[in-house]
């Protein structure tokens, strides 16, 4: 039961908060899904506890679904390790962030559609976790990717929050055409898409070839390519992650719950959920490694120079979603999931912070028109600061830190241990921590120290955030602090086997999680040396040297413009993609449709009327028309059967 | 006591002409009787009621009158709709009439005569008892349509109806005697086992004395081209008595015309399937296309109904339990939705006085949402849209005639509903986007009922709860004539 409340609860929020939100006004609505939320979130670490401690891993089937031919799915709720770890983060993150939107939204005259839209996220977002085949996890991933687009797009009036929902959506069709793809490659290959039927029939295909776009494949490297793709778009990976910047048009909660703790996780845990389909196809990992560390490189290079508060944050995400899948990649999954656990906690800090701050300052989000708020809203200060340390791993080497201290490192190390060729993925993560220590510490410095930027009137009336917003923060703080340094024994520690269980699986040749533990001290403490070395560029460029960051701008002109245009990913996608779309879609309704369709259409209603009019000619009310109407219809099939075409004689 | 058990099954028609007579009399030898017209109203639908109670008591399948009249689960089936129609359309004709102070103790009576017609139309096992049922329920409606004597247009609709049927009458019975001259009896056996002789489908006498009582019976159903009578008179007679005359006597001429072909003339199914298909396809079209410019509700009823009765036609044309199946079915939520409809109609009603245009419809759903829901309802039903019950209907017909490889006729069926969509969906429009103008008079309580039952059963007919006990006697039914 416990799990069954866990997943529909918040359903049954959403329905009540949807439907019934205009009857029984907006707070009633934010108390039943918030609480609804809060009493999932109980429940969910009690099933974490009992699933990771007791390793009391179930599977419920709630009801057949689809049962046709080959095909038989039904819903069920698959109880591991993994699940309860992501039940966890997801419920616990999207209470905080319902909590937190009752006080940031209190202005909008539209909250109950808002928390309905946050709950059924939630909801979908279970769906997609709990899942025990492809295709529910496929249901839950299209409900977030619905959940996104609505609430990316719950300021309808903004012309900006319309486009951006938009872009997120199509984006992510692209992927989810890969998850289609490699869901139908599945059920072709292995006659179910049940995960435990999948997985045990996996090794029996491993190595095997088939038939795909005129090629001989690999059929495992194939498929898990092909999921691989949705994951990316999912999680705004490399070449697909152009959509989760400007999702930070939607409300910051949503930015904290959606695009930063949980939906973008998604494609991580679905890696992670299927990796004894990738253990089979290294080439698949390796792919997977090469474009984690890429992004997680490419993000933290625009990311530098962003001014927008949300997207620097947006841009780390981005980055650290890079850092998980380089871990998954090179087969320490736990040290992924790690990383996401406690990402959720410190980035969800981050993202409701900075909402904190735009509140105080009436929806500024300009961090060139902030400095100096530190004494104006000193709490939200002190939580930023929290959520800085732990995105940027501070710590102290080999003992203890902040969150992102543990994960992260585990994560470089694995990287190192995983021996790409070069060593590019360790090089590319160690550098992308420097400039995630380098971007961190330059949001802090702009919008916390110095003289303010903002104008005097904003200014004077920042004001600290209610209680209601500030009591998330400090339970995120109290996660972006203690969550590494507690649960990193049973994560990524000696007993990670034991806690993980069957929920992942390492292939018969993979010591990567042993190897871990015996990289060079050189190696593990790198990322640390990064970081120092990135607090102390921001420091001389935010605080003891103001003028140097325009400087440098100026020196490196190119360069600069280069990332801040994002690597001019938007202005690329455009020329190759949106503006041939447009110029065929413009040929199509003005030709085709125009022409063609609407001639056709038009010309057959007129037909259509031209055949009324004269059929209601008949009709002349005359009896005698009548009766002659009938004797010719009599006459007719007398004359039919005279002929011998009716068959008589 | 014995001789008299005999007669026992015939006890459902015996209670409709004696509670015929009953009130006939009560009427003429009370004098205060028009003032207590509507309880003479009451008494009749409890009249039909009850036969309609006796009916259910009947089981299995008997002969009587040296077989002329056969009692089966086809019957039973057909006579329930039959009983449940004229039922609905008396409680609808209540409020109307009484409004008016119209309500004459001869209407209920004359639809208690209809009915007792129809019984014996549904159970006609013989040339005779035919045109013994048929008569009757004809000269019943004869009157009926012309019931408001002193409106030209209702008396005007009678006669037309008159003059047409007498013709159309005349062609059946010179088909009966075409068929009596080929058979030599006018029992349906004898001339079903005269037809199933090699070389009967050959034979000018019955190919021609098919062809005559078809179309008899194709006018009773308003088939086109035998349908000219229809548009006429359901706009002339007043609204009550179309609602009655789009319902109870189109399912009895229904149910003579499956008998007819199905247990008459199984010897010459390729005959007379090239007659069905063909006042199918006409009857589709034309009712698909003549009502697009229709301006009165009731004239595009008249069309609809027609449209409706084509696509009964379909099923069967297919000439398959399945076929008849579905036309029993098709029958029967037809007059579900027509009765509602009509239901609708009857409350379009402002200042006193009935409204018929439909462009009044506009904008109702801001005057009466209720009304115009359920007419949305039924509209789009009729258009044949799931999850309604009209898309099972017309699902089960056209899948019989798929299943008898009549192809084309499916496609030509599904295609006029798509044309007849665009009327059914312009009310729509009209009721739910359009500006709203003067709202009508408040609903009366009796059409408000009706209108909700017949939307409850449209809707939930995809319960299987509502549908499977329908669907299962209906199959029942179908299978007895085989």
């Amino acid at each position: 039961m416990i799990y069954q409340a866990i997943v529909f609860l918040p359903l049954l929020g959403a329905l009540i908060a949807g439907f019934f939100g205009r009857f029984i006004g907006p707070r009633p609505a934010e108390l039943i899904t918030s609480g609804f939320l809060v009493i999932a979130a109980v429940l969910s670490w009690v099933a974490f506890w009992q699933v990771g401690i007791g390793h009391a891993t179930d599977k419920i089937t709630l009801m057949r679904w689809v049962s046709s031919g080959e095909l038989d799915v039904s819903w069920g709720i698959r109880v591991d390790t993994l699940t309860a770890v992501m039940l966890v983060v997801v419920t616990t993150v999207s209470a905080l962030v319902h909590i937190y939107s009752i006080g940031y939204m209190h202005e909008d005259p539209h909250r109950p559609r808002f928390f309905a839209y946050l709950s059924l996220f939630t909801f979908a977002m279970l769906m997609l976790v709990t899942a025990d085949n492809l295709l529910q996890m496929f249901f839950g991933w299209e409900g977030v990717g619905l959940a996104s687009y609505l609430l990316i797009g719950f300021w309808y009036q903004k012309p900006e929050a319309n486009a951006a929902a938009i872009k997120a959506f199509i984006v992510n069709r692209v992927g989810d055409f890969g998850f289609s793809l490699g869901m139908f490659g599945v059920f072709f290959i292995f006659q179910t898409i049940s995960l435990d039927a999948v997985f045990a029939a996996a090794p029996q295909h491993a190595g095997k070839t088939m038939g795909f776009l005129g090629y001989e494949v690999d059929i495992l490297t194939t498929l898990c390519l092909l999921l691989f793709v949705g994951a990316m778009g999912k999680s705004a990976q490399f070449l697909l992650h152009t959509w989760l910047p400007d999702a930070m048009e939607g409300p910051t909660p949503v930015s904290a719950l959606i695009h930063a703790a949980t939906m973008v996780t998604a494609g991580v845990f679905m890696v992670a959920r299927l990796s004894p389909l990738f253990e089979y196809a290294p080439v698949a990992l390796q792919v997977v490694t090469l474009v984690g560390a890429v992004t997680a490189f490419f993000a933290a290079t625009v990311g530098l120079v962003q001014n927008d508060i949300k997207r620097v944050i947006a841009y780390s995400t981005c980055s650290q979603l890079g850092y998980m899948f380089a871990a998954i990649g090179v087969g320490a999954y736990s040290a992924g999931i790690f990383h996401l656990f406690t990402h959720a906690f410190f980035k969800a800090l981050l993202f409701l912070g900075a909402g904190s701050v735009i509140h105080a300052m009436h929806h500024e989000q300009d961090m060139r028109h902030m400095g100096g708020l530190r004494s104006k809203i000193p709490i939200t200060w002190a939580m930023m600061l929290i959520g800085t340390l732990a995105l940027t791993g501070v710590g102290i080497p080999f003992v203890a830190g902040f969150a992102g201290f543990h994960s992260k490192d585990v994560i470089v190390e694995a990287a190192y241990a995983g021996h790409t060729p070069f060593n590019y993925a360790f090089w590319l993560l160690v550098i992308a921590a420097f400039m995630t220590s380098f971007y961190s510490w330059r949001l802090m410095f702009m919008t916390f120290y110095g003289r303010t930027r903002a104008d005097h009137h904003t200014y004077e009336h920042a004001r600290e955030s209610p209680y209601v917003m500030l009591v998330p923060l400090f339970v995120l703080a109290a996660g972006a602090i203690f969550a590494g340094f507690m649960f990193k024994g049973l994560f990524v520690g000696d007993g990670y086997k034991e806690f993980w269980g069957k929920a992942i699986f390492e292939g018969p040749g993979s010591h990567i999680m042993h190897a871990i533990h015996e990289v060079p001290a050189w190696v593990a403490v790198s990322p640390f040396l990064a970081m120092l070395a990135g607090f102390g560029l921001s420091y001389v460029y935010y605080i003891q040297a103001p003028w140097l960051p325009e400087a440098t701008a100026n020196a490196f002109r190119p360069l600069y413009l280069f990332l801040l245009n994002k690597w001019y990913f938007d202005e690329l996608y455009d020329r190759i993609f949106v503006r041939p779309a447009f110029a065929i879609g413009n040929f199509l309704w003005k030709k085709g449709d125009g022409a063609v369709i609407d001639g056709t259409i038009d010309g057959t209603a007129n037909r259509v009327l031209v055949t009324a009019n004269n059929v209601a000619k008949l009709q002349t009310g005359y009896i005698y028309h009548y009766a002659f109407a009938m004797l010719i219809g009599l006459a007719a099939l007398i004359t039919w059967f005279m002929l011998g075409t009716g068959g008589v004689r | 006591m014995s001789a008299l058990a005999v007669y026992a099954p015939l006890l459902p028609e015996l209670i409709l002409a004696l509670g015929a007579m009953a009130l006939l009399m009560l009427g003429v030898f009370r004098p205060e009787a028009q003032e207590e017209a509507g309880r003479i109203m009451w008494l009749a639908v409890a009249v039909l009621l009850a036969s309609g109670f006796a009916v259910l008591q009947g089981a299995g399948k008997q002969q009587l009158f040296d077989g002329a009249f056969v009692i089966d689960s086809f019957g039973r089936f057909m006579k329930i709709v039959v009983l449940v129609a004229a039922a609905g359309a008396l409680v609808l004709s209540f409020d109307e009439m009484s409004e008016r102070k119209a309500l004459k103790f001869e209407y209920p009576v004359l639809v208690l005569l209809a009915a007792t017609g129809m019984m014996m139309m549904v159970s006609a096992n013989n040339l005779i008892s035919l045109y013994l049922g048929l008569e009757l329920q004809s000269l019943a409606l004869y009157v009926v349509a012309a019931i408001r004597r002193d409106s030209t247009r209702s008396s005007e609709a009678g006669l037309k109806y008159f003059v047409l049927g007498a013709l159309s009458s005349g062609m059946l019975l010179y088909g009966a005697s075409l068929l009596y001259g080929f058979a030599g009896a006018t029992s349906f056996e004898a001339i079903a086992a005269a037809a199933r002789s090699p070389g009967a489908g050959q034979d000018l006498l019955l190919v021609f004395g098919l062809v005559f009582l078809l179309v008899g019976i194709a006018f009773k159903i308003s088939a086109v081209p035998f349908h000219m009578w229809t548009p006429d008179v359901y706009e002339g007679a007043p609204t009550p008595v179309t609602a009655f005359f789009a319902s109870a006597p189109k399912v009895a001429a229904m149910a003579l015309f499956i008998r007819i072909v199905i247990s008459m003339f199984a010897g010459v199914q390729p005959q007379w399937q090239q007659i069905v298909v063909f006042l199918a396809i006409a009857s589709m079209l034309l009712g698909a296309f003549a009502a697009i410019r229709q301006t009165n509700i009731k004239r595009l009823m008249a069309y609809s109904s027609i449209a409706n009765m084509g696509y009964a036609l379909v099923g069967l044309a297919a000439g398959t339990v399945e076929g008849v199946q579905g036309v029993l079915l098709y029958m029967a939520i037809y007059v579900v939705m027509t009765l509602g409809a009509f239901a609708v109609i009857l409350a379009m009603r402002r200042d006193g006085t009935a409204i018929e245009d439909i462009s009044e419809l506009a904008g109702l759903s801001k005057t009466n949402l209720p009304m115009a829901f359920a007419m949305a309802m039924f509209m789009f039903s009729l258009a044949g849209i799931p999850p309604l019950a009209g898309f099972f209907a017309k699902l089960y017909v056209f899948m019989a005639a798929i299943k008898a490889e009549l192809y084309t006729l499916a496609v030509i069926g599904v295609l006029a509903s798509v044309v007849g969509a665009y009327y059914y969906l312009r009310i729509v429009k009209l009721m739910f986007f359009d500006e709203a103008g003067q709202p009508f008079e408040p609903t009366l309580p009796k059409e408000r009922a009706v209108q909700w039952v017949a939307m409850v059963l449209v809707i939930a007919f995809v319960l299987p709860i509502i549908s499977a006990p329908l669907v299962e006697a209906a199959a029942a039914a179908a299978r007895t004539l085989f």
